[in-house]
């Protein structure tokens, strides 16, 4: 059963009419953890909230749960929980007052959806009396989405819950969301991490408003087309810029202590051919793998491809 | 219903928590209304003269003794030379001058005719204007005494004199403050109604909340009353506040009219006004931009509202933009209520006129509000 539909979604802004979103369509199933990834600025934001009947688009349709989201713009606030990018509780509340006044405009109460919230809840409930103003990043990230559950929506979007939230609080967060998607709530979250990909069933790939690609993270590194090599040596910044000036190679990225790269024949005698011309130019330690590519590798690709 | 009285509960609960509005709350209407009155007093004393004397007679002397016995002038010098006391003129320590020409009393007494001449320094015009005619009015009076002393008692009943007596409706004693007291108590509740409910909005924008509210199935306008209501009521408790605590015990102003009156004038003036706070919320994002043009509004509502300087006096297109400004209204209503006793029938034409202002601020604000939304 398809919960969110977006078929064909596009908006502009301001006069130079560049497109923020650009005739985007895609598709979560009911229950999936469904991610959008790419780099800020790529419209994810404002896809979220034109599926959160913020935003109108300038053209396109989509509908969640069913509903249309322009005309029954109401029936859907009801059941989507919404978590936006920047903290938008009240500061001068606390924690328990914040959850309290998201509750009651729902019409519901803390008592009733504790269930759905106590895991997390738990978490900050030795600070329910602190005002969320004075919460660290992880609370208040933790906080928002106790008050995005309070009213057990049926699909959940969460925009860029991680940005700006430490190693620890982010693996936390994840694994709260898969607690979640246990209770059947079909989850739209967005990140510009790629390594956070791969915790999502199904993701789609953005650059500049226009998805490049959808599928489940494996498939998408399955479906990378060539055979890519880390290679590390002593000089990385001198390696970089030689490997840029070999012809033969197609496509050359830093990737922290490695370059990743690949050829434009796929022989298996490349590698090798490779290590004594940069023998030759004076390289040492050096150090070349075969490796699986990675969702950044993937995304990487696709935008060159996409750029040409 | 139950969440119109949620929302308000939050609202309070952040007004109250806020110790800076708070205190304004509270503080502003004391110490606005303890300060300005006693200060912005429109009597004028203390108008330095220089005198120059020419003729240094026993009449030139009884001439001068009056002007300074007035308690108005305050003698700067008292020279023979023009050219002397003009130099004090233009050093800006006298603001007017009484040259008493020579052979003042011998002309008075034998031509029954003298002349005298004022120079007033009329930067300040209203000063100017205000000591020449204190002045004016003492030399009549000094002449019609010469003159009673020099006619002879059979002559008395001959001689026409017109006295004059003032008798001082509705403020009988002059006291400024029974003026200006009802006035700022209008700007009060005005600063309240724009200024408080165009931030707090603009707050709820400024921090993201309203994003967060929007995704919920909270119908618009019970956010919109959850916003006005508070400050509604703010406004109410601050001119109470002002009316029955500040105006009457410490300048012992009592309504002479209906203080119902009042409260129902009190109840559409701020639905006026919180809707152009409304308007000022929808035009701006932060509480910067709202601030600014809170501001703007404010100083247009209180220069042309009459609060200072009568809008009679004001040229035909100020006095448009006074007809149009629901503080002229509002100070009117109070002056003729607390001061003139007038009554609701009295009124009808104010009444009518911030009515149509509610209606018109409010759906400008809407209609705006849904644009921008």
């Amino acid at each position: 059963m398809v919960d969110v539909q977006v078929t064909n979604i596009s908006k502009s802004y301001g006069q130079e009419r560049q497109n923020a979103v650009d005739q985007v369509s895609f598709s979560v199933s009911k229950g999936e953890l469904f991610g959008l990834i790419g780099p800020d600025g790529c419209g994810k934001t404002s896809l979220f909230r034109i599926l959160t009947t913020l935003l109108l688009p300038d053209s396109g349709t989509a509908s969640v749960n069913g509903f249309d989201i322009v005309k029954d713009f109401r029936e859907i606030r009801r059941r989507v929980g919404y978590m936006p990018g920047k903290f938008s509780l009240y500061p001068d509340l606390t924690v328990e007052e914040n959850l309290h006044f998201f509750a009651t405009l729902f019409d519901t109460t803390i008592k009733a959806n504790y269930d759905l919230i106590k895991d997390i809840y738990v978490q900050i409930a030795p600070f329910k009396d602190r005002r969320a103003g004075k919460l660290s990043g992880g609370m208040k990230q933790k906080l928002a989405l106790c008050c995005a559950l309070i009213h057990r929506p049926t699909v959940l979007f969460l925009d860029e819950p991680t940005t700006g939230v430490d190693t620890v609080s982010r693996k936390e967060f994840w694994e709260m969301l898969k607690l979640l998607k246990g209770e059947g709530i079909t989850i739209l979250v967005s990140t510009p991490y790629m390594d956070e990909a791969t915790l999502c069933e199904r993701i789609a790939l953005i650059q500049k408003g226009t998805i490049m690609s959808i599928d489940t993270p494996d498939q998408i590194i399955h479906q990378f087309p060539k055979k890519i090599y880390a290679v590390m040596a002593r000089n990385m910044g001198a390696l970089l810029a030689d490997l840029r000036s070999i012809q033969h190679i197609s496509s050359c990225n830093a990737f922290g202590q490695y370059h990743h790269i690949t050829f434009q024949d796929e022989d298996v005698r490349t590698p090798r051919k490779l290590i004594e011309e940069l023998e030759y130019r004076g390289h040492v330690d050096m150090e070349i793998t075969l490796i699986d590519p990675t969702i950044e590798d993937c995304f990487i690709n696709l935008m060159d491809r996409h750029g040409n | 219903m139950r969440t119109l009285m949620f929302l308000l509960q939050k609202e309070f609960r952040q007004i109250f928590r806020n110790a800076m509005i708070l205190r304004m709350i509270i503080a502003m209407p004391i110490i606005q209304l303890l300060i300005m009155p006693m200060a912005a007093d429109f009597e004028i004393k203390n108008i330095t003269i220089s005198i120059v004397d020419h003729d240094r007679s026993s009449y030139s002397q009884k001439l001068v003794n009056k002007i300074i016995a007035s308690g108005y002038f305050r003698l700067n010098d008292y020279s023979s030379s023009f050219h002397e006391s003009f130099g004090e003129f233009q050093n800006d320590n006298s603001d007017l001058i009484l040259e008493i020409p020579l052979n003042f009393e011998k002309d008075l007494v034998r031509e029954n005719s003298s002349d005298l001449f004022i120079a007033v320094n009329a930067i300040n015009g209203t000063k100017a204007s205000v000591g020449s005619s204190y002045l004016g009015r003492i030399i009549s009076d000094y002449n019609s005494d010469i003159r009673l002393q020099r006619s002879e008692p059979q002559q008395m009943t001959a001689s026409h004199l017109i006295e004059i007596t003032t008798l001082n409706w509705f403020n009988p004693f002059l006291n400024y403050p029974f003026f200006m007291v009802p006035g700022i108590l209008v700007v009060l509740v005005t600063m309240v109604g724009a200024f408080m409910c165009a931030l707090n909005i603009v707050k709820e924008k400024e921090v993201g909340t309203i994003e967060q509210i929007n995704v919920t199935p909270i119908k618009k306008y019970i956010f919109i009353l959850g916003k006005l209501i508070p400050f509604w009521l703010i406004g109410i408790f601050i001119f109470s506040i002002g009316l029955f605590i500040i105006a009457r015990f410490v300048y012992g102003i009592i309504p002479m009219g209906s203080v119902i009156v009042l409260y129902s004038f009190l109840g559409i003036y701020l639905i006026a006004l919180l809707g152009i706070g409304l308007i000022i919320s929808t035009y701006s994002n932060t509480q910067q931009q709202a601030m600014s043009l809170a501001f703007f509004c404010m100083m247009i509502f209180l220069l042309m509202s009459g609060l200072f300087t009568p809008i009679e006096s004001m040229p035909e297109w100020a006095k448009v933009i006074a007809k149009c400004n629901p503080v002229t209204y509002f100070i009117e209503v109070m002056r003729m209520v607390v001061l003139k006793g007038s009554g609701f029938s009295d009124l009808i034409w104010q009444f009518l006129i911030i009515c149509g202002m509610a209606v018109f601020f409010n759906t400008w604000a809407i209609v705006n509000y849904k644009k921008t939304s």
